[in-house]
């Protein structure tokens, strides 16, 4: 039983801990599992999460930056000052949990709709967009010798991943070869600035309170490239849950979110953030058509992995939009 | 020849007896679920519904675009394989049109709540 094993594990490292609560698990997929629970200590209970491969799992999926990697850039945010979990443990073999890492809980919501329509938001809301733009400053502000082995990609190599990936379906959709025409046309080159890249930031990824962003999570997609691609990423319109109107996660504008990473002493390239979003709104579509043949091939047969494959044509609706605009 | 009721008859009264009787009752992560599986019913439904038309005009718009026959699926790979060669672009006359009225169709399927699909609706160019 995992309550056994988080046991012994939370004993090594946190002292005066008696024990912990029944894990609970929040998800769970193919690659890695989120498990919420509480350290028990008499000073007061302690909430954590584990984040883990599941027990046999093999190699992480070649996009994925790996547990262990997603544990040392969060210790990394945290001591720059990203809001970010604290990581209280990564797993060892003698921990017998397979590999993964524990962190501090952060209280707050996750859930977009919710962040977008609450009242008890209402006052942050307006603040978001330009605040997401400090923190990914400082983000790509984070040291590079300090960072982990990381892949390197450039916007060159992301058209060629994302036209190979889409090729490999089999399955015609002139929308996005016409997005790849553009991409390709629209190619900025190698960027002046080459610093780490969260690689999934957006609404969705953000633990937001009523004074604001509390926690950036889901590194695993962080990689080295181009800054500007986190910026274009932010704004791809699926990520504004309905506020297609405030390109910033549905918060606001991206003159506020341009401010906020210039106050925080960082160059903003307009022009490559929207090659960013035009290549981030074509990913998006890929990876929904990729989910779908990963429901066919299994392990995963759930309905929700089914449905995602008929988000594709929302990305497609936005391509048009940004590359062929009608009236 | 199958008999009545049609396949989106039964799709729909299926999600409408969950939609109405059973979501109700349910609570948690399989509320969530249950929404999950009406949304596939409801799609379904209205892919039954609207599909043959969609595919028709489709396939009148391709063949005048590709000036070929063929499947559907022989029409749409000409048209994406000469969209990659640069054959055909935004220039050619017809395409933008094209690309807009099947992507607007297929959102009528998989999603007519998305909302760039709503705006995208009081915009139409005539």
């Amino acid at each position: 039983m995992i309550e056994a094993e988080l046991t012994r594990c939370v004993a090594s490292w946190c002292p005066g801990a008696t024990g912990v609560t029944v894990p609970a698990k929040l998800s769970g997929g193919a690659s890695q599992e989120t498990w919420t629970f509480d350290i028990v200590h008499p000073d007061g209970n302690i909430g954590a999460i584990l984040r883990r491969a599941p027990k046999g799992y093999g190699a992480a999926p070649s996009r994925a930056a790996g547990l262990d990697n997603e544990a040392i850039l969060m210790r990394l945010a945290f001591e720059a000052g990203v809001p970010s979990p604290r990581v209280l443990h990564v797993l060892g073999p003698e921990d017998d949990l397979s590999t993964g890492f524990i962190m501090q809980r952060v209280e707050g919501e996750t859930i977009p709709r919710k962040i977008l329509r609450d009242e008890q938001f209402a006052e942050a809301r307006p603040l978001l967009a330009r605040q997401l733009g400090t923190i990914a400053a400082g983000i790509h502000g984070l040291p590079r010798d300090k960072l982990p082995v990381l892949r390197e990609m450039n916007s060159t190599k992301e058209i060629a991943e994302i036209e190979r990936e889409y090729r490999s379906f089999g399955w015609p959709r002139p929308v996005f070869e016409l997005a790849l025409r553009w991409l390709r046309d629209h190619d900025p080159g190698p960027s002046e600035q080459v610093t780490l890249v969260h690689g999934d930031f957006r609404h969705g990824n953000l633990i937001i309170g009523p004074d604001g962003v509390r926690a950036v999570l889901d590194w695993e997609l962080a990689h080295t490239s181009d800054p500007m691609e986190d910026l274009g990423w932010v704004c791809v319109n699926s990520w504004r849950f309905g506020e297609i109107d405030k390109p910033v996660g549905g918060f606001g504008s991206r003159e506020d979110l341009f401010a906020g990473y210039e106050a925080a002493g960082r160059k903003v390239d307009p022009a490559r953030v929207m090659f960013w979003e035009v290549m981030g709104t074509l990913r998006w579509g890929v990876m929904c058509c990729g989910m779908m043949q990963r429901f066919r091939l299994g392990p995963d047969h759930s309905m929700e992995r089914a449905l995602i494959g008929r988000r594709a044509s929302e990305t497609e609706i936005d391509l048009l939009r940004l590359l062929a605009p009608r009236a | 020849m199958q008999d009545e009721p049609t396949p989106s008859e039964l799709t729909k009264v299926v999600a409408d007896f969950l939609r109405h009787d059973i979501a109700p009752l349910i609570s948690g992560h399989n509320a969530f679920k249950l929404r999950v599986a009406i949304n596939a019913l409801d799609l379904v439904t209205r892919q039954l519904t609207l599909e043959q038309g969609g595919d028709v005009a489709e396939s009148a718009r391709l063949a005048a675009l590709v000036a070929t026959q063929g499947s559907l699926l022989d029409l749409n790979r000409s048209l994406a394989d000469r969209i990659a060669s640069g054959d055909v672009d935004l220039q050619t006359p017809g395409l933008s049109e094209h690309l807009w009225q099947t992507t607007m169709d297929k959102l009528a399927v998989d999603q007519p709540n998305y909302a760039a699909y709503k705006r995208e609706l009081g915009n139409k160019s005539d």
